[in-house]
């Protein structure tokens, strides 16, 4: 593993206002964050506190009104995005889903089809290679989705609640899931998620974001070793942190 | 459906008999079956039916490119769309059979005047469908195509155009039918070729049988230009039938 210190990407005081014919709406006040390479970051807050809004910031489909996403090497960052709903095309069978990043790009089918095979394996899903998305289920649907945000070997990954619309079980599962995508491509990460347990058992880091217009609360390294199993969530270290922030959120 | 049509030919032809209407009212299905054979072998009857085909596929051709451009254009600017609304709506209530004399009187009985009125007959329906369709593409899938940095044209040919196509192709159903009434509309009002014209020359010459032949071979036609967009449907939506 490569021990870079450059961020991925630098919010530096980042301001967000809407405007519409009601007036303004102020989303983001002075955010300042580093991403660091590879880190698994989760951003918690209050619902409708404009976390997705730094989400698709980072995605590149919304400019913030003040301040500078600084980016390393001044490069345009390829983004893999994943929502709470897949988003498949259901149009196109799971495996066609997961090669339309290429496809977009032009990379030649062989070297495509192989990249797609692998990630296929990876999330576990050979036997639904040709198989249309309607008729997967919501978790299965959430792997393609995530495969097909992994295929273009992002920069950085950007997750908006991709659990939210599963079922406790499924979500728990999904969760290993994608620690174990993780560990095996070693990208990235930046989660926006409801869940304090969700972001204790998956992060590095964990942001709170306040009420709007957010301001970040707390930034938290958790320093729980991996893996952390089903017992990680009833160390006292675990509970201690899941108590600060939502003493963070709460007030 | 045989026994229905066996059954169905069985009554008229004892209408026919036992009410002893003369041919001129109601031919028997015989009679129009020898008809049909006539006007089959004297070439008239393909004569007519090309040049109605021919009109209705080239009016609904443009109709639908013009409606689906036009459509595109709507759905992508509201501000165009609130321009051309009433415009729009005002041009649906007149009925398409009340200005055809007036087509044919500027446009002359020739061809030109058909396709037109065909035209016109689908634009409607494929306009508002192109419309509701486009607008249906769900945001999130559009956020995902630009965050993959897609290509306008991509966009279009990646998640637009398969997005809206079963309501697209839906207009394009009820078009299809529409478009053949247009047509023998526009050759009622005024046309030296066509099945419309075949069966003004019958109703004139008081050939009823030649009239039901161009009226059957209407609904043929309607049947089979709709027959083919379903198998179009089926060709191009296989992931909503499986």
């Amino acid at each position: 593993m490569t021990a870079s210190t450059a961020s991925v990407i630098s919010l530096q005081h980042i301001q967000m206002t809407f405007h519409d014919q009601n007036g303004e709406l102020e989303v983001l006040r002075d955010i300042q964050v580093e991403i660091r390479p590879q880190e698994f970051l989760c951003v918690l807050g209050p619902s409708g506190c404009g976390k997705s809004t730094l989400l698709r910031m980072l995605a590149g489909l919304l400019a913030p009104t003040g301040g500078q996403l600084l980016k390393a090497d001044n490069q345009q960052l390829s983004v893999g995005l994943v929502f709470q709903q897949s988003n498949l095309m259901p149009w196109r069978t799971v495996l066609d889903n997961i090669l339309l990043p290429l496809e977009l790009r032009g990379v030649p089918q062989d070297a495509a089809l192989q990249k797609a095979q692998d990630l296929i394996e990876l999330v576990g899903l050979q036997e639904f290679t040709n198989v249309w998305p309607e008729s997967l289920s919501g978790g299965m649907a959430q792997r393609v989705a995530i495969a097909r945000a992994l295929i273009q070997d992002p920069d950085l990954l950007l997750l908006d609640e991709p659990f939210g619309s599963l079922d406790a079980l499924t979500r728990e599962k999904m969760g290993a899931e994608l620690l174990r995508i993780w560990q095996a491509r070693r990208k990235t990460v930046v989660m926006v998620t409801h869940s304090i347990s969700e972001a204790l058992l998956l992060a590095d880091r964990v942001l709170v974001l306040s009420q709007r217009p957010a301001r970040v609360l707390l930034d938290l390294p958790v320093r729980l070793p991996r893996p952390r199993g089903e017992e990680a969530r009833y160390s006292a270290e675990f509970q201690a942190m899941a108590k600060q922030i939502r003493g963070a959120i709460s007030v | 459906m045989v026994i229905t049509i066996a059954l169905f030919l069985l009554l008229w032809e004892l209408l026919v008999l036992l009410l002893q209407l003369p041919a001129f009212i109601l031919p028997a299905p015989i009679q129009v079956a020898e008809r049909f054979v006539r006007a089959l072998s004297d070439g008239s009857l393909l004569e007519h039916g090309a040049a109605t085909l021919l009109e209705v596929v080239s009016g609904l051709s443009c109709g639908v490119l013009f409606a689906s451009l036009l459509g595109y254009l709507l759905a992508k600017s509201r501000f165009l769309e609130n321009v051309l609304q009433p415009f729009l709506v005002a041009s649906q209530a007149v009925p398409t059979i009340a200005i055809a004399p007036l087509l044919v009187i500027w446009f002359g009985s020739g061809i030109f005047s058909k396709v037109l009125i065909c035209a016109l007959t689908v634009f409607f329906p494929v306009l508002v469908n192109t419309v509701v369709g486009l607008r249906a593409v769900p945001e999130n899938l559009r956020d995902l195509m630009r965050s993959m940095r897609a290509t306008p044209w991509q966009t279009f040919s990646q998640l637009e155009l398969p997005a809206a196509l079963p309501i697209l192709l839906g207009g394009l159903r009820i078009g299809a039918t529409l478009s053949v009434i247009g047509a023998v509309v526009g050759e009622l009002v005024g046309s030296d070729r066509g099945l419309g014209f075949l069966i003004n020359v019958g109703r004139g010459q008081y050939d009823t049988a030649l009239v039901f032949v161009g009226v059957l071979t209407l609904v043929c036609l309607a049947v089979l230009l709709y027959s083919l967009v379903v198998w179009l449907e089926k060709r191009l939506l296989r992931w909503k039938l499986d």
